[in-house]
């Protein structure tokens, strides 16, 4: 039985800890990830924020869109910061000098804050062990600063600087695996989830925060802007991405997989790819290749999470 | 730990300080010089014998950034760096002053690659001297131990809040066994009470920090800064005179040496003071009318404590640890510079750049550089610098 989960949106926590009123693009679901992130978490929560989308639309001086204490110092260093704040706080607590409560120690970052520029400093605090969660927001590209590529966005994808052309096909390069290279660390909880799923992504933060030591959650977290779909699309191209396998669900708790949406059918990879103006370019015969890979992928996980029933 | 003196290496003496003054915690990064500071005060948590988080991060960029972190939930922050270390720091080193978050760092000087070298000058610490921290250089063990309280005291003033570092010479003093009088728990307690930060990050009272400004908002957060620091002269100032009434040890912005009846002085900053008063002594026998002056405060710049400290003198010769490649001298003539420009019957000032990456400055040399300066000062070569010691 504890392989099912049931769900009741009556029972979702009602109040917002992640305001309405912030500056984010239309039919942005990163936004909408941070709303029930910031529902699972509740108040007694901290949060250490990277730069980035997230960042700039909800603290323009003097608005802030938090209701929960919320620091934002540079880009690359979310998991530092929060490894700070976690260790004051331990500190102050063990010494009487404030009193003894549990809090959330969440840090927060894009892919590229994760991926690329704060990877030192996350693998540094996954490593430490502090008592902290990690939530990277992916949408598979710098969108802040106008669609860059980052090493998280998706092969074949065009973007500003990796643009599909006669003598590229976009991205060249195959999308970094963040959620294995955590899972690398031997840290207590790692899991995926999509801005699509939100049950999902609710209870696996939730699990996230109970888990003493560090936690990493992978949110795969759409973009109408950077990956060229209609606004009111951004529900429907997470469901895609998970129907289609490209981005699985899972769960590794302390290094045992556990795959907590499997598709009832299995969509082929082209219905999420050809809506997607970022792989309008991609021709027939490279999505098949793509499809090779992403069942490849797949079927990995599928065999971790089946070795462990 | 009851008042006694001890002969000790300065690291050491600065590390046992840093544990009196009941840190919270410690994040730090091995670097040379530095390194016998976090050495024995990872030492002393694990012993016990204080109780913190020593965070052993991954590089001095989580360094600053794991302070940031802690200084915001209010806890009592202690970091140490030194040379490339700083260099990549320095984004957060910015940081942590523009979010007004008190921490003391002790900043073992070094030279700044290329070429690598380990020892000691200021080109390190010039390169953060716009960030928006207090910086204050010492000149010897006791200074280092002193200072470290003092150091809190005004970081963590709330009409202050901001970093401070202590500057002091890599090797030089980092390393050198001296004699260093010890405080009792009890003078420290009284000196440094603990003080829980307004607004420090609690879910019982959220606040947003670091939030992203605007244009139109980015200047006014600058002026901001910018009071801040200079209004952070007076609390410096009580800091200072207090631990002095209570051990008997006073600190000023600007300290002087035989400079009353002097008619020319020597400038410096950090340990070379020393050096510079025994050379004073001797060439004082010599009939010399020479004084010392020597930078404690460096930010913020004490300017008018300095102007009264070389009010009719002839001449100043000013000693820097640091180039301003393409620019005009080493930084700390410069500043003198633009403070008396202008001025009537201002001193000429004769800029020497010494002991480069842990040259030996002997008394020999600053004799020389005294003497020559003087001959410099009174024909008018007060252009530039002169590169001391340096090999055909």
């Amino acid at each position: 039985m504890d392989k099912f989960s049931v769900f009741s949106s009556r029972l979702v926590e009602k109040s917002e800890n992640f305001t309405s009123g912030h500056r984010a693009c239309q039919g942005c679901a990163e936004a909408l990830a941070v709303r029930h992130v910031m529902k699972a978490l509740g108040r007694d929560t901290i949060v250490a924020m990277s730069t980035g989308c997230m960042e700039i639309i909800s603290s323009p001086l003097p608005l802030t869109s938090w209701r929960v204490p919320w620091i934002h110092n540079a880009f690359e260093n979310s998991a530092a910061v929060i490894s700070g704040c976690e260790s004051g706080m331990k500190a102050m607590m063990r010494k009487g000098k404030i009193p003894a409560k549990k809090i959330n120690f969440v840090a927060m970052g894009g892919d590229g804050a994760t991926a690329d520029i704060g990877m030192g400093a996350l693998s540094g605090a996954l490593e430490r062990g502090h008592n902290m969660v990690y939530i990277c927001y992916d949408n598979e590209a710098y969108m802040n600063t106008g669609i860059q590529r980052s090493s998280s966005t998706h092969y074949g994808a065009s973007t500003t600087t990796s643009p599909a052309g006669k003598a590229s096909i976009g991205q060249r390069t195959q999308k970094k695996n963040m959620a294995q290279i955590a899972v690398a660390h031997n840290i207590p909880y790692v899991a995926t989830a999509c801005s699509s799923f939100p049950f999902d992504l609710m209870e696996k933060v939730k699990r996230a925060a109970e888990t003493p030591g560090a936690a990493y959650v992978h949110v795969l977290s759409v973009c109408p802007t950077g990956w060229r779909i209609p606004t009111q699309d951004a529900i429907k191209y997470g469901r895609l991405a998970v129907d289609s396998c490209v981005f699985p669900l899972y769960e590794v708790i302390e290094g045992k997989y556990r795959l907590t949406y499997k598709p009832y059918k299995k969509i082929p990879l082209t219905e999420y790819l050809k809506g997607q103006g970022r792989f309008r370019h991609l021709t027939d015969k490279e999505i098949q290749l793509i499809q090779q890979k992403v069942d490849k992928d797949y079927e990995r996980i599928l065999r971790l999470s089946e070795e462990e029933e | 730990m009851a008042r006694q003196r001890k002969g000790i290496e300065v690291s050491i003496a600065m590390a046992d300080a840093v544990a009196q003054a009941n840190v919270d915690v410690i994040a730090a990064y091995p670097i040379t010089p530095q390194t016998h500071i976090v050495e024995h005060l990872s030492e002393i948590v694990a012993n016990g014998e204080l109780d913190a988080e020593y965070v052993p991060v991954e590089s001095e960029h989580s360094a600053m950034s794991v302070c940031c972190g802690s200084s915001a939930v209010g806890a009592r922050t202690f970091t140490s760096t030194s040379s490339q270390g700083l260099a990549l720091m320095a984004e957060i080193f910015y940081i942590a002053a523009s979010m007004r978050l008190p921490m003391v760092m002790a900043l073992a000087n070094r030279s700044l690659s290329g070429p690598l070298s380990i020892w000691n000058d200021h080109t390190d610490t010039m390169m953060v001297r716009d960030a928006g921290w207090i910086h204050v250089f010492v000149e010897n063990g006791q200074e280092c131990y002193d200072n470290v309280f003092c150091g809190y005291r005004i970081s963590e003033d709330p009409s202050v809040m901001l970093p401070l570092a202590i500057n002091l010479d890599g090797f030089i003093l980092t390393h050198m066994i001296e004699p260093v009088i010890y405080e009792d728990n009890e003078t420290i307690r009284k000196y440094l009470p603990e003080v829980r930060m307004k607004n420090a990050l609690h879910p019982d009272n959220p606040v947003s920090m670091g939030c992203f400004a605007m244009p139109e908002i980015y200047t006014e957060a600058q002026m901001n800064r910018e009071q801040g620091i200079l209004n952070s002269y007076p609390t410096i100032i009580k800091a200072w005179k207090e631990w002095g009434d209570l051990t008997g040890r006073y600190y000023h912005p600007i300290e002087t040496y035989r400079t009353e009846d002097a008619e020319y002085c020597i400038v410096t900053m950090g340990s070379y003071g020393e050096t510079a008063m025994e050379v004073v002594d001797a060439l004082r026998e010599e009939g010399e009318k020479v004084g010392v002056v020597k930078i404690r405060l460096w930010r913020p710049f004490p300017f008018e404590d300095f102007r009264r400290a070389v009010e009719g003198k002839k001449s100043l010769i000013v000693v820097d640890r640091a180039i301003s490649f393409g620019g005009p001298g080493g930084p700390v003539a410069l500043e003198l510079r633009s403070a008396l420009y202008g001025r009537p019957n201002a001193p000429a000032i004769v800029n020497y750049v010494a002991g480069l990456a842990g040259r030996d400055v002997a008394r020999s040399d600053f004799r020389k550089i005294i003497l020559e300066g003087k001959a410099k000062a009174s024909k008018g070569e007060t252009e530039g610098f002169t590169l001391y010691g340096l090999r055909g």
